[in-house]
């Protein structure tokens, strides 16, 4: 599980981001990604005896922003979890096949999911700021992580913010509750929160389902801002987001098992977003990307 | 806003009478009823209490050495008794609430469905059940018959009945403790051991607080537990709370309350209010404590 220390300042110095390339379909877009962070092989996951995805096979590549797209109950959700090892947390769940972050296995014998969690952090579908104040929400990464130093964890908390984009609304009252704050401020003081500790990756779980849209497009801007520094991975059920944020796309869609009636996710579809939502491969991402189902 | 014109007829957004609006008066009336049949008594208590037993207390009573059953009311007080009573519900105290917090721990975040986990919590919920004097007995035939008489040995008594109250409530607490906080830690790369000393019992501590005091408040008044373990009927004062009998104020109050003697009887009930008042501080000061753990909880 030993990995060379994230280098930040070498990473921003890669060619210009990809979402500021052109995103017409007649300009052919050069496929160049970066290195590769994720990379499964098919896996399944199971909560106890009921199999909730299946055959799942995709890379993730160094700052880009990879959607998972598809229709409730297609285990996007709970193949994002299976990326820092969240799905240990609920009793009976299980994943088979290959799951490799930077060439090491995630499921290997003496992998650490503390250690997991510290590189690849998360940002939940419904905002979750601790009950303590504006400064120790941003700082709780950092202080179990071992910071104690007064000025360092200053300048954590105001960078986080900074990036997050919530600096200037919380500036002054940095001692108030992160329960005093809107559902847009909250969900980007949980963002400011995940990439305190500078993780290597962020997945993202319908970050905005639950904000307006003014909220959202901050989100997303955000977003773009924080790909320059941190690979993200973002589970949405809105398709204009996925094609607004997103450079490469995975569509999931549900298999229904008529004999037993159980109903288990699987990757239909995995590719650059353009070519996802313009030129779909499999009939099904095509009714769905076009409104016709699901 | 829209003018109404002339003709056209306004909205009736009246309710109309009906069976609906009646039961809804019916039970309105019965609520403020219940709330008053449950103030008389509260309040009949505490008058009378305070009303026989304001006269009798200063700080001469508080401190002062019991006297004899038969002396007049201005001599003496009920000191020792108000020593023991303190130092013997704060052993107590000591001994259970980390115990019965650590136990709730164990039970909710820890031992989830495991047969364990699942035997600890139902025995603790058929202890709340125990009478109080079985504790008592329990500890006098398992420690007193050993080691003779002590306030440790009251402690132990009042521990057993504080520690089934401390479990069920912290665990009642943590359960409300929403599972998107621990996973907000856990995907920061906290362990299972931060998670909960870190994010789960500062958002849960106002509850736990409350539970411990309510546990407090009970055995402050528990009368049976102590006739087996400190015995009682010490006139001087006992600081030595690990050995010899001691008293404490229930045990004060069933004896001074029995007697025919005027003097005793007015010591009773100025124990009686001393153990409210003490009651009722210990509830103030624990809130403080509370608002200030939980004042980023809203």
């Amino acid at each position: 599980m030993e990995q060379p220390e994230q280098d930040f300042a070498a990473k921003t110095e890669l060619p210009a981001p990809a979402a500021l390339q052109t995103r017409r379909s007649d300009a052919p877009v050069a496929d160049t990604p970066g290195a590769t962070i994720f990379d499964t092989r098919d896996v399944a996951i199971f909560y106890g005896s009921f199999q909730a995805v299946t055959d799942v096979s995709l890379s993730i590549y160094e700052n880009e922003i990879t959607a998972f797209i598809g229709s409730s109950g297609s285990g996007k959700t709970t193949v994002l979890r299976a990326f820092n090892r969240m799905n240990d947390l609920v009793p009976g769940a299980r994943v088979e096949g290959e799951m490799y972050y930077r060439g090491a296995s995630l499921y290997g014998k003496d992998v650490s999911p503390i250690a997991v969690r510290r590189r690849i952090g998360m940002v939940f579908q419904k905002p979750n700021p601790f009950p303590k104040s504006i400064y120790d929400n941003v700082a709780y990464g950092p202080r179990i992580n071992g910071e104690r130093n007064k000025h360092k964890l200053n300048e954590i908390v105001e960078r986080s913010l900074r990036q997050a984009a919530l600096w200037d609304e919380v500036k002054n009252r940095l001692n108030t509750s992160g329960l005093s704050l809107s559902g847009g401020q909250a969900q980007r003081l949980c963002i400011a929160r995940t990439i305190a500790v500078e993780p290597d990756v962020v997945l993202m779980d319908e970050p905005a389902s639950a904000l307006d849209p003014i909220a959202t497009t901050a989100i997303e801007d955000l977003m773009q801002e924080l790909k320059t520094q941190f690979t993200i991975v973002i589970v949405t059920h809105n398709m204009q987001q996925a094609t607004r944020v997103s450079d490469r796309t995975a569509f999931f869609s549900v298999l229904v098992n008529p004999e037993s009636d159980t109903r288990t996710g699987v990757l239909v579809e995995y590719g650059r977003t353009e070519q996802i939502f313009q030129d779909p491969q499999d009939s099904r991402t095509q009714a769905y990307v076009t409104g016709r189902m699901g | 806003m829209a003018a109404v014109t002339g003709d056209e007829q306004k909205a009736d957004l009246r309710e109309p009478p009906s069976w609906r609006r009646t039961k809804n008066r019916i039970a309105t009336a019965l609520m403020v009823l219940a709330f008053v049949l449950v103030i008389i008594p509260l309040g009949f208590v505490l008058f009378t209490v305070v009303a026989k037993g304001i006269s009798i207390i200063n700080w001469s009573f508080l401190t002062s050495p019991i006297p004899s059953i038969v002396a007049p009311a201005n001599e003496g007080g009920i000191g020792p008794a108000v020593v023991g009573t303190l130092e013997i519900t704060g052993l107590a105290t000591v001994i259970t609430v980390p115990l019965g917090i650590l136990g709730a721990i164990y039970l909710n975040e820890y031992g989830g469905k495991n047969p364990l986990a699942r035997a600890i919590g139902f025995f603790s919920d058929v202890m709340t059940g125990v009478p109080s004097i079985v504790m008592g007995l329990f500890i006098f035939s398992i420690w007193v018959l050993h080691f003779g008489f002590s306030g440790l040995a009251g402690a132990f008594a009042l521990g057993c009945l504080m520690l089934p109250i401390v479990i069920r409530s912290t665990y009642e607490m943590l359960r409300l403790v929403p599972n998107a906080l621990r996973e907000g830690s856990y995907a920061l790369g906290a362990t299972k051991a931060r998670v909960t000393v870190t994010v789960v019992l500062p958002a849960a501590i106002g509850g736990i607080v409350s539970g411990a005091l309510l546990a407090v408040a009970r055995a402050l008044g528990e009368t049976a537990p102590l006739l087996f373990t400190i015995l009682g009927g010490l006139t001087t004062l006992n600081a030595n709370v690990f050995s010899g009998a001691n008293t404490a104020l229930p045990l004060l109050i069933f004896t001074n309350a029995t007697q025919p003697y005027p003097g005793a009887q007015d010591r009773g009930w100025g124990a009686a209010l001393t153990l409210i008042v003490l009651a009722f501080i210990l509830m103030i000061a624990s809130r403080l404590v509370t608002a200030r753990f939980s004042r980023y909880s809203r």
